[in-house]
């Protein structure tokens, strides 16, 4: 049974990644056709590095995420204190409509927000509301919840009298709240901030609704490429990014193991 | 966890101040929203226009493509966006003029206008020439695989051959896939009769079964890499992919076929009006026109462009067919509002008719559900109970 | 400072208010509303002529969801099983596609099942017959699975890695055989993943417009192709905001419905 169940794991293993390995294959080779290998070659990545323009996409994603991810996890982790702190009918109300991002199909949410800048771009007159700023806004709503829900677990988890034994050692509600809870939230803040990271990154039908001439990211640029015969730098820029996320994933990893340990060695001499 | 915390803001803080460089700039730039594969852009060792008109003029070109008509017309009217240049076809061009989308252009500041040649100085949709410059003109026909397609190509009716199902590849904007259907059928491809449109629409309908899949600027592909046979497409794409599959052949169908001339406009959202003339002016350059046109492989409305043609786009019966068969096209004008929306409403209703999978599967996965529900409640009562 | 805590939750009410609550107003606004801004009920009237293609994106989601079940589950067990470090390097596989493109992942999918793609031309080198893979609903529902399967892994590898391996013990030692311990201890205990990681693949799956537009064929157009096609290329707001509208109403009963189960509205999802 064990050994069966391995090999389905495996299974599922190459088939979430042969598509994945298929585009970095084509990343190497020479021809456009992704079914046809017609030799190696590193040209697609030197086309890659020369186009500025999809260098500066990539930036403009990284810098929309890293922006709202930033701004989400402020604005989310104080809305989760607060609701934290709310009575149990108000608190059921603001997370369920919480919620709604989350469980909205994302075409939708991308439909209501550009009818809603449609509609203040025509009510304040401006022709070209649609770019960065909208963008950002998008990004930020759709990221709030995945932090809030990730930062209320551990405040569920929080030991109520961890606020007050920090004020009667005389720390003032504010720095009780920066030496004592945060801390101890701060794993839950941590995976918030991921989360809205990498889904804004990666985002592609809100933005595809929200964006204008002037900025655009890159999941949107490659949507149009998909329409067009796609060049092979994108599949060079595909590769590149995979290998930067998963170091990125495998210093994280490390890190935590790190940590743990040390965790577990402390527990141990105890 | 603390220094993964801190170590995460830094490369974080890091990108945004990379990024942000990267974006400052915004002195004089330009939103260009044109066709998809519809400018010479560097590849292949052509001229990059877009890059000699940044070094030529100091501005900056933000150029971005469209697939139809009619998606350059929901953007431009659902508004919160802006452009400088547009480049819509002929009825469009009348329909973004009646709906009052574009604005007049200021032609002391496009002296290459004169280049134009005169028939194309007072098209239908802009009879007084005060809103457009023509950028190019085309026809559209059948493009098939010689190497598949074996019986004779002559007519439209070859793109409703059961021979060929599932090799075929349908226009997916509403005007150009009527216009086959109102040709077979005989009927003006600028009619606005109810009874016509639906007869157009039920002759569509039969084609779906057969269709592999509508598409736009996918047919590159397609065509290129032998998935699909046959499609009806823009004759100067036809050229583009040629030189990849020397396989496909053109046609100019025996019932008629759609002569268009594309035109660029300046829309009234614009922000830079006079840099935008200048982009017109530049792209107007019978030098530019030519070279453009070696790439896009559509035909120019500048005579004088052609002497910078490659010879063999400028001899391919193609590009610039005879009089005798270009007598054969026809033009599309803009229609009202009204039949434009029913048209598009139809179109999306072939598109969505029922597949089969599914009413009876919905079904089956409804009543099954409802069992599972009914299940689990009955144990969760039968547990609370206990 | 209880009261001064709840003030912290007052930007993300703003922020709530006006960016995930007036939008769906303005969906609804136009959704009862015709081109002269006048009251109307002829959009919802005019959806009945999409409702097969209702039902069609409904179930091709729901066969998905389950499929992805199916894989999941035993694969999420496996690596809930699995020693701490290679389960997370296994979490860290699962999510690493997560955040690449799903548009240049599907367009791999669409190269290996094309009629001329890479199976097909494996298998007429070998001397087989080209099979027709791709352009059908089997096609759409491999695309979805392959996009949302993560989506399903994670939710029930969280349940089942915080499983109390004792009690599978006790339920051992009090007889149970195999089958047992799973269909009465270890099942109903991972219903709360099972939950969320099928509204994860569903929602998603029930309006996407981009895979089954690659992999479909003309027979397969799913409600997010319609409503895609209302916005940004038939002008027709108001139709497509009746029908976000009653997508998003019939997400929410399902929705609705599955929450019966885990009784509780909150569902960690991460």
């Amino acid at each position: 049974m064990k050994t069966v169940l391995r090999v389905f794991t495996v299974c599922v293993f190459v088939f979430l990644y042969a598509p994945v390995m298929l585009l970095i294959f084509a990343s190497f080779n020479a021809g456009t056709n992704l079914s046809i290998f017609s030799g190696f070659t590193l040209h697609n990545y030197a086309e890659l590095f020369a186009d500025g323009d999809l260098i500066r996409l990539m930036l403009n994603s990284v810098l929309v995420s890293v922006l709202s991810a930033l701004i989400a996890t402020v604005l989310g982790t104080a809305a989760a204190i607060g609701i934290f702190r709310m009575r149990k009918p108000m608190r059921k109300l603001v997370l369920q409509v919480t919620n709604i991002p989350m469980t909205n199909p994302d075409i939708v949410t991308g439909i209501s927000l550009s009818l809603l800048f449609a509609f203040v771009g025509r009510v304040i007159k401006t022709e070209s509301i649609l770019g960065f700023g909208t963008l950002l806004i998008a990004h930020i709503t759709f990221s709030l919840p995945y932090v809030i829900l990730s930062v209320m677990p551990k405040l569920r988890q929080l030991n109520p009298c961890l606020n007050e034994a920090a004020q009667d050692l005389g720390y003032t509600p504010v720095q009780s709240f920066f030496k004592a809870i945060l801390p101890e939230i701060m794993p839950g803040i941590i995976t918030g901030a991921m989360t809205a990271f990498t889904m804004s990154l990666d985002d592609f039908v809100i933005s595809y609704f929200v964006y204008g001439p002037q900025f655009s990211t890159l999941p949107i640029e490659i949507y149009n490429y998909t329409k067009k015969p796609v060049p092979s730098k994108i599949y060079a820029l595909f590769t590149v990014t995979f290998f930067c996320i998963l170091a990125i994933m495998v210093v994280m990893n490390l890190l935590q193991a790190r940590d743990e340990k040390r965790k577990n060695r402390a527990f141990d001499g105890r | 966890m603390k220094k993964i915390a801190l170590v995460l803001l830094t490369v974080m803080l890091f990108c945004a101040a990379f990024s942000a460089c990267g974006t400052g700039d915004y002195t004089a730039t330009i939103n260009v929203y044109n066709w998809g594969q519809y400018i010479s852009d560097g590849s292949d060792g052509c001229l990059d226009i877009n890059k000699a008109f940044t070094e030529a003029t100091g501005i900056k070109v933000n150029y971005s493509t469209f697939d139809s008509n009619e998606t350059l017309y929901t953007k431009l009217k659902s508004g919160g966006v802006s452009y400088d240049v547009v480049i819509p076809s002929d009825y469009m061009v009348g329909m973004l003029i009646s709906e009052g989308l574009v604005q007049e252009l200021d032609f002391a500041n496009i002296p290459n206008y004169s280049y134009v040649d005169e028939e194309y100085k007072h098209l239908p949709c802009d009879p007084e020439g005060k809103y457009s410059v023509p950028y190019t003109w085309g026809t559209v026909g059948i493009i098939y695989n010689s190497k598949y397609v074996t019986k004779p190509v002559t007519s439209w009716e070859i793109m409703w051959d059961e021979d060929y199902a599932g090799k075929i590849l349908m226009f997916d904007n509403p005007r150009d896939a009527f216009a086959i259907a109102q040709f077979l059928l005989g009927y003006s491809i600028n009619t606005t009769d109810e009874a016509e449109l639906a007869a157009a629409a039920e002759k569509l309908a039969q084609q779906k079964d057969l269709v592999q899949s509508y598409v736009m600027d996918q047919v590159y592909a397609l065509m290129e890499t032998e998935e699909a046979w046959i499609c009806a497409y823009y004759a100067g794409d036809y050229l583009y992919m040629a030189d990849t599959n020397p396989n496909l052949e053109f046609c100019f169908p025996e019932e008629g076929f759609n002569h268009f001339v594309d035109s660029m406009c300046i829309p009234t959202c614009a922000r830079n009006k006079k840099l935008a003339e200048e982009y017109i002016n530049f792209l107007t350059d019978p030098e530019i026109s030519g070279e453009n046109m070696n790439y896009i492989g559509y035909s120019t409305p500048i005579s004088q462009a052609k002497q910078y043609l490659d010879e063999s786009v400028a001899n391919s019966p193609v590009a610039y067919p005879d009089a005798e068969t270009l007598s054969r096209g026809e033009a599309f004008e803009s229609l009202p509002t009204e039949t434009v929306t029913h048209m598009g409403e139809l179109f999306n209703q072939i598109k969505a008719s029922g597949s089969g999978f599914t009413t009876i599967a919905f079904f089956i996965i409804v009543g099954g559900l409802g069992v599972m529900i009914v299940y689990f409640w009955i144990r969760k009562k039968y547990r609370d109970n206990y | 400072m209880k009261n001064k805590a709840k003030l912290l939750a007052t930007p993300y009410l703003v922020w709530m208010v006006i960016f995930i609550v007036v939008p769906l107003g303005v969906v609804v606004y136009f959704a009862f509303t015709g081109d002269d801004g006048k009251f109307t009920l002829s959009n919802l009237g005019e959806i009945t002529t999409y409702l097969p293609t209702f039902f069609d994106s409904l179930s091709l989601a729901a066969v998905s969801a389950f499929i992805c079940l199916l894989i999941g589950y035993p694969t999420a067990y496996v690596i809930a099983k699995a020693p701490a470090n290679r389960q997370r390097f296994l979490i860290m596989l699962i999510m690493l596609p997560m955040c690449m493109s799903f548009l240049l992942r599907t367009l791999a999918l669409v190269a290996m099942l094309e009629d001329q793609g890479i199976i097909n031309n494996l298998l007429w080198s070998l001397g087989l017959n080209r099979v027709s893979l791709i352009r059908r609903p089997s096609a759409v529902i491999l695309g979805m699975v392959y996009n949302y399967l993560p989506y399903m892994i994670m939710p029930l590898h969280s349940v089942l890695v915080k499983m109390d391996s004792r009690l599978i013990e006790a339920s051992q030692d009090l007889g149970c055989n195999g089958f047992k311990v799973f269909s009465k201890v270890i099942l109903p205990m991972s219903v709360p993943g099972i939950i969320s990681g099928v509204t994860m693949v569903f929602v998603p799956a029930v309006s996407t417009f981009y895979i089954s537009k690659k992999l479909g064929g003309t027979s397969t157009a799913m409600i997010g192709d319609i409503i895609e096609s209302q916005f940004k290329t038939s002008y027709n707001l108001n139709v497509g905001a009746a029908m976000s509208l009653v997508l998003m109403v019939i997400v929410l009963i399902c929705m609705g419905i599955m929450n019966k189960f885990t009784g509780d509205g909150e569902v960690d999802l991460l």
